[in-house]
């Protein structure tokens, strides 16, 4: 431990140890939701199913979208702000385009006749919807952080470029993209 | 002043404006949608006042039911109504009043009361910060409590009644709406206000967090931070990392009581409804969510009165607290057992005997930290030049609740102990003694102890003792004999014992603890009265350091405003315990190091 602290030039931003902090405060609720996942799989009654193929595309997706918003931040910080606006716009319509493979993702086990929810529905794919849904809503948080970010800077009092609002949103933004792969990657091989 | 000004106004420019803050505040700013912390921290210590009211008079309702099985109250009908037909409480109404009550006092009193209070207020005074890292989130975390009381609040007034299922929340009785009144819209309410709880907590932990870490001043290194700052570092830490398990687990339950999802509920047949078309779910699984947030609770509620209270003592003793790495290495270590010991909550529910063995070593490993604290609390004490101030008797009332309520863990730890005294009410005794009342004493030391920082005027010492000697009294009157009621086999929860043959032995002793739990209870108005006076009326604080501490928040005005500090935050030099040292009876923190002093921490 350190005896001598400073309060100069900290590598970390407040907010950003605060996200961090949020990050493993996530993590937590899905590891929850992830072991009581495997508690269920080994009872009774729990049905085999595949998961929907179009998965497949929205991790394409979300795994493009994170290559975006880095390219935003990179753009921001280098002061092209044309193409970083384009880039933050991109990354927004394919969060939001995840959210929409997902969703039709869910409708597809309906289609198959695997109930997500009601009293037809078997624990695995409450489970499904419950955990992807968790992780889609942090999706949607992530848009609505971006274009928010996006409104403040074009329209906001401040003249000056800061680039911290849309690193912490990038941060954010590849942490759901990585919980997205594990949660993925769980799905697929526990079930 | 800016937001960002607040915030890293040392770092930018030595001589700041916090003097014209002030004038720039409204009274909807400054007492309602404050963002200073200190506001939040009163914010919250009065919103879990108003809750600890409440939940202390459901306990006395039904303790009057307990002690009076067989008496009618005309005067209850006419306060409770159709809860209290006849002026006796109804069963469904004494099962909403516990029930009330465990969550009540757990969460929003023991929780947002006693950390969200002193984590606000202590935090960026002791380790030399304007205010948290963000002062808008820590202003929403306050926010989210008060939806979250309102919410709890109006459950008590829907037709079928507040939630009755015990603080638990256990399914079936909370995944069906059909399982009793209170399972209906009384559930909705709680499980929502529960929800917006945790989001509260979250914000708040999260500032905590990154507030310590981040925002110390200049020389504030981790290992001189007080003792204090490092309890409710590790709660918030706790705080943070189970919260959400808990959330998880509302989240299915919501599932399974809106959705018809099967994630608790089987094909259970229940009485009136028939069998349920639910399949393979499994309750068991919501107690295992339930108390991996559940444990580490118990640790949220008890290390802050740990650390305010190894504060208060070394303060008071005029002594440094003895073993401050081994008080730390302790708190870390609770802070770890604490996400390992869960299931033995869960001891009789069939859990392999094997598995209950595991749990039963790491409960018992937690005596190991306890009793390091114990010890450096006990010798902080010894030999000690001690002011028996109220704030320092509370904070020895702690160590001593802690040593008699801990020693019936190392029982109610023991797998094949507890398949005799599980749910009965020597585990009342066991929770209420070393984490209900212990907690309690901590908060009110630390109210004692603080008060002339935040409202700039003393409470009165007189009803200070009062309040303590007859709350110590009494809250070994009211929980002692319940220990040989639970070892008789007395099980909690239970409406009337009169009707047991068994246990028409304690009949007597009912009544006793019932009518001290009153008195106690009156007592705590008078805390109440002097609390509210003193903030109005109180006797002026007119030194900057009343309790001449070596901590940084005695640095600050004596009524401090947004910012703290009105120049440059103080550097500090030292740990904050210098007491005594080289023949200085106290040496603060921001005093440089002498050139012929001792070894310094």
């Amino acid at each position: 431990m350190d005896t001598v602290a400073s309060t100069e030039k900290k590598k970390l931003h407040p907010y950003q140890i605060l996200l961090w902090v949020g990050i493993g405060s996530i993590i937590m609720m899905f590891a929850g939701l992830t072991s009581a996942y495997i508690v269920k799989k080994s009872q009774a009654n729990w049905l085999e199913f595949d998961l929907p193929r179009i998965f497949w595309w929205s991790t394409g997706v979300i795994l493009l979208s994170s290559f975006t918003i880095q390219m935003a931040v990179k753009k921001i910080k280098l002061g092209e702000m044309g193409q970083y606006r384009g880039f933050t716009a991109l990354s927004a319509i394919l969060g939001l385009l995840f959210v929409i493979l997902q969703i039709q993702g869910y409708q597809q086990l309906e289609a198959n006749h695997i109930a997500l929810t009601g009293p037809r529905s078997n624990s695995a794919g409450s489970f499904l919807l419950v955990i992807t849904g968790l992780h889609l809503l942090h999706m949607v948080g992530g848009v609505i952080a971006l274009v928010g970010v996006s409104l403040k800077a074009n329209f906001g009092k401040s003249t000056s470029i800061n680039a911290l609002p849309v690193e912490l949103v990038a941060t954010f933004w590849h942490f759901v993209d990585i919980l997205w792969i594990y949660l993925f990657v769980f799905l697929m091989w526990v079930s | 002043m800016s937001h960002e000004a607040v915030l890293h106004g040392h770092e930018s420019h030595g001589h700041d404006d916090h003097g014209h803050h002030e004038h720039h505040d409204t009274f909807l700013t400054k007492y309602v949608f404050s963002q200073d912390h200190k506001m939040i921290a009163k914010q919250f210590l009065i919103t879990g006042m108003v809750w600890a009211v409440l939940g202390g008079l459901m306990s006395v309702l039904f303790r009057l039911q307990l002690g009076y099985p067989d008496a009618s109250f005309p005067w209850l009908e006419s306060i409770l109504g159709k809860w209290a037909k006849g002026g006796q409480i109804t069963p469904e109404a004494y099962y909403a009043l516990v029930t009330t009550h465990g969550t009540v006092l757990v969460f929003f009193v023991l929780t947002a009361g006693l950390s969200g209070t002193f984590a606000n207020f202590l935090i960026p005074l002791q380790i030399g910060a304007r205010d948290m890292a963000s002062p808008f989130m820590n202003m929403l975390s306050y926010w989210f409590f008060f939806s979250a009381s309102i919410v709890m609040l109006s459950s008590l007034f829907v037709e079928t009644g507040p939630f009755s299922g015990g603080w638990t929340a256990y399914p079936p009785l909370s995944a069906l709406h059909d399982a009793s009144p209170g399972s209906k819209t009384g559930m909705d309410l709680w499980i929502i206000a529960m929800a917006l709880f945790v989001v509260s907590s979250l914000l708040g932990g999260l500032n905590y967090i990154a507030t310590i870490l981040n925002m110390r001043t200049k020389g504030m290194s981790m290992t001189r931070l007080p003792l204090s700052i490092w309890a409710l570092f590790f709660t918030a830490v706790l705080g943070v990392l189970s919260f959400p398990v808990l959330l998880s687990g509302l989240i299915l339950l919501i599932f399974d009581r809106n959705f018809g999802t099967s994630f608790y509920l089987s094909d259970i047949f229940v009485n009136g409804v028939g069998a349920l078309s639910n399949e393979g779910g499994s309750a068991i699984l919501f107690q295992h969510l339930f108390w991996f947030l559940g444990h580490p609770e118990v640790y949220i509620i008890l290390l802050p009165a740990m650390g305010m209270v190894s504060e208060i003592l070394s303060v008071n003793s005029r002594k440094p607290i003895f073993g401050y790495m081994a008080m730390l290495g302790s708190l870390f270590a609770i802070a770890v057992l604490a996400f390992l010991v869960w299931a033995h909550h869960m001891f009789v529910t069939g859990l392999n005997p094997f598995l209950g063995s595991v749990f039963v070593l790491l409960t018992l490993l937690i005596a190991v930290p306890s009793a390091i604290k114990v010890f450096n609390w006990l010798t902080t004490l010894w030999r000690g030049n001690i002011r028996f101030t109220p704030g320092m008797l509370f904070a020895i009332g702690f160590v001593s609740l802690f040593i008699s309520g801990g020693l019936t863990g190392i029982w109610l730890g023991n797998a094949a102990l507890d398949i005799h005294l599980h749910d009965t009410y020597f585990v009342i005794a066991h929770f209420h003694i070393v984490m209900g009342v212990a907690s309690m004493f901590g908060m009110f030391a630390g109210v004692y102890h603080w008060f002339p920082k935040m409202y700039g005027r003393y409470l009165n010492n007189s009803l200070g003792y009062i309040h303590f000697w007859v709350t110590i009294a009494g809250a070994y009157m009211i929980f002692w004999p319940m220990h040989y009621e639970g070892l008789a086999g007395m099980p909690r929860r239970y409406f009337d014992f009169s009707i047991w043959e068994s246990f028409k032995q304690f009949a007597d002793l009912n009544r006793f603890i019932s009518t001290v739990s009153m008195i106690v209870f009156a007592v705590q108005i008078l805390f109440l009265i002097n609390f509210f006076y003193s903030i109005f009326k109180g006797r002026k604080v007119t030194v900057q350091n009343p309790w001449e501490s070596n901590t940084l928040e005695w640095t600050a005005p004596i009524n401090p405003g947004h910012g703290n500090w009105p120049g440059e935050i103080p550097e500090v030099h030292r740990w904050p315990y210098d007491y005594g040292k080289d023949g200085h009876d106290f040496i603060p923190q921001t005093t440089p190091v002498g050139a012929d002093e001792t070894g310094t921490h």
